[in-house]
């Protein structure tokens, strides 16, 4: 009896311990849709570049981390309300998202782009492009004031080029090469486009604390090159 | 899953899509099947409460309960579903944390909105930060529960103060000639006879409540629409043993006869109460 008690109050106290440390488990948001990113396995889990990436970081960091998958285009409204705290969604750093969250350092260089199209003889300024909401590559192609078809997931805006609905697809290069590799109707234009300021992961602007640790954690990983063997592995793009 | 599943390229035709029907990922999609199913068994009695809680209201005689409960029917009935999903489901979350964040931290100096963020202290975190997925799975699904109730509930309370009102005078009247007080008036003679009265608006609202579960995808619950969609897209062989194209349509197709097939059920079922429900009943013309 006297040693259940004393478990117990063991077990009370590390709980009491465990609430008062600011994170005991980092909910990590993703999409789950952006291979080799980040997509959801066989076995319905989370995996990719990423998954990889992100479990390392955190057991450099010391955190307990756990995957949880979000809608993109509400991905960063659920992070500040505090759904997770943190976002490893290919996400690349921007000036315009930075106001609304943080980034830690980049973890992958920034990222051409590629147009996906059914033949390579497509000129992107003149046709119809698709590509993902709320991405650097939607604000590029609104940007040159080129005719642009959003889409609230990837898949879709490949779909939409298969269809004929779009005669191109600008998208990361490393999304976009697995795909034209095995479909032979597709191809990639021998064009990119170099947008954005690399993949960060993005955290709450007042989470000043875990933004350290996880800038710490990539850091190291840089320095030790197993990020740029993470990089190689997935074929991310360039290595640092 | 089988044995034979080892190694799928390998395999072909029906032994292939025994394979491919039943990985792990597949199994997600038929419980969430049976999440649509808990949704819709919960949602429907919580509805009909909250229909029944605003319809008495709305005929009370107490000024600003019937204030409150036209107020109710008015303002959810004449706002978007998809607005008030997704505002209720975040302001009903930071209102719950809000108000554990005022009890258990008191001592609390920093604001709790900076910017763009809402913070609370950690203890006032709803589910509590270190707690394991499925709690947070089951409160984002409780949450959804209720905004679908409230939402539907609001409909159901007007069917319901219509079914009110239907029931004849005469009744009533009888009622309280035999001396019977309000109370006993509505729960013994208006309650009961309501209920055929209401039954068809009550039907059509839980048609359309089937109808809208796929907004729980809306919710962040990962639902049959979910799951339907990304095995549906196009997997390339690097990323799974079960490449395929882009088999959506094959996939909403499932959908589109789950759904049909069981509204027809419920219609079937619908009908069938209904004709025990006007057994017997009184009905305008069967007074004189």
């Amino acid at each position: 009896m006297k040693k259940l008690i004393l478990a117990t109050t063991a077990l009370a106290l590390s709980a009491g311990i465990a609430l008062a440390d600011g994170h005991s488990v980092v909910r990590l948001g993703t999409e789950g849709a952006y291979a080799p990113w980040n997509f959801i396995n066989d076995a319905g889990e989370v995996d990719g570049f990423e998954r990889e990436l992100g479990d390392e970081l955190c057991s450099r960091a010391e955190l307990t981390c756990e995957w949880v998958t979000n809608e993109w285009d509400s991905i960063i409204p659920n992070l500040v309300s505090g759904n997770y705290d943190a976002i490893m969604a290919g996400m690349s750093i921007t000036a315009e998202r930075d106001e609304v969250i943080d980034f830690t350092q980049n973890y992958s260089q920034p990222d051409p782009s590629s147009y996906l199209a059914k033949s390579a003889d497509v000129d992107p300024a003149t046709g119809v492009v698709a590509a993902q909401t709320n991405t650097i590559q939607a604000s590029f192609i609104a940007e040159k004031g080129w005719t642009l078809l959003e889409f609230a997931t990837p898949e879709e805006t490949i779909a939409a080029v298969r269809d004929g609905e779009a005669d191109a697809v600008l998208a990361d290069t490393s999304y976009l090469t697995p795909i034209a590799d095995e479909d032979a109707e597709l191809t990639l234009l021998d064009k990119n486009e170099l947008i954005g300021g690399g993949v960060g992961m993005g955290l709450r602007e007042s989470d000043t604390e875990l933004k350290a640790k996880f800038d710490a954690a990539i850091q190291s990983m840089k320095d030790d090159g197993s990020l740029n063997a993470l990089i190689e592995k997935w074929e991310i793009g360039e290595t640092f | 899953m089988f044995s034979y599943c080892a190694d799928p390229s390998t395999l072909e035709g029906l032994k292939w899509m025994s394979c491919y029907l039943t990985t792990a990922k597949h199994m997600s999609l038929y419980w969430s099947f049976l999440t649509v199913l808990t949704l819709l068994a919960i949602t429907a009695p919580a509805a009909l409460l909250f229909g029944f809680g605003g319809a008495s209201a709305a005929r009370s005689r107490i000024a600003p309960l019937r204030w409150f409960g036209k107020a109710y029917i008015a303002i959810v009935r004449g706002v978007p579903d998809i607005a008030f999903f997704l505002f209720f489901v975040i302001a009903l979350d930071q209102a719950f944390e809000w108000v554990r964040h005022q009890v258990k931290c008191p001592d609390w100096d920093e604001p709790i909105r900076q910017g763009n963020d809402f913070i609370v202290c950690q203890a006032a975190k709803l589910p509590l930060g270190n707690a394991p997925q499925w709690i947070h799975e089951v409160y984002g699904f409780s949450l959804a529960v209720l905004t679908f109730a409230i939402v539907f509930g609001a409909f159901a309370a007007n069917v319901l103060y219509g079914a009110m009102r239907a029931v004849p005078r005469g009744q009533i009247e009888t009622a309280e000639a035999y001396g019977m007080t309000s109370r006993q008036t509505f729960w013994r003679i208006l309650v009961p006879q309501m209920w055929v009265y209401a039954l068809p608006g009550l039907s059509n609202l839980w048609m359309v409540l089937i109808k809208a579960t796929p907004l729980l995808f809306l919710l962040g619950v990962e639902d049959i629409v979910y799951w339907a969609r990304e095995l549906g897209g196009t997997k390339t062989a690097r990323f799974t043993d079960y490449p395929h194209g882009d088999w959506r349509l094959w996939y909403f197709l499932a959908l589109l006869v789950f759904y049909l097939a069981f509204t027809k059920v419920s219609e079937v079922f619908l009908d069938r109460l209904m004709r025990r429900l006007s057994h017997g009943q009184a009905t305008m013309g069967a007074g004189s």
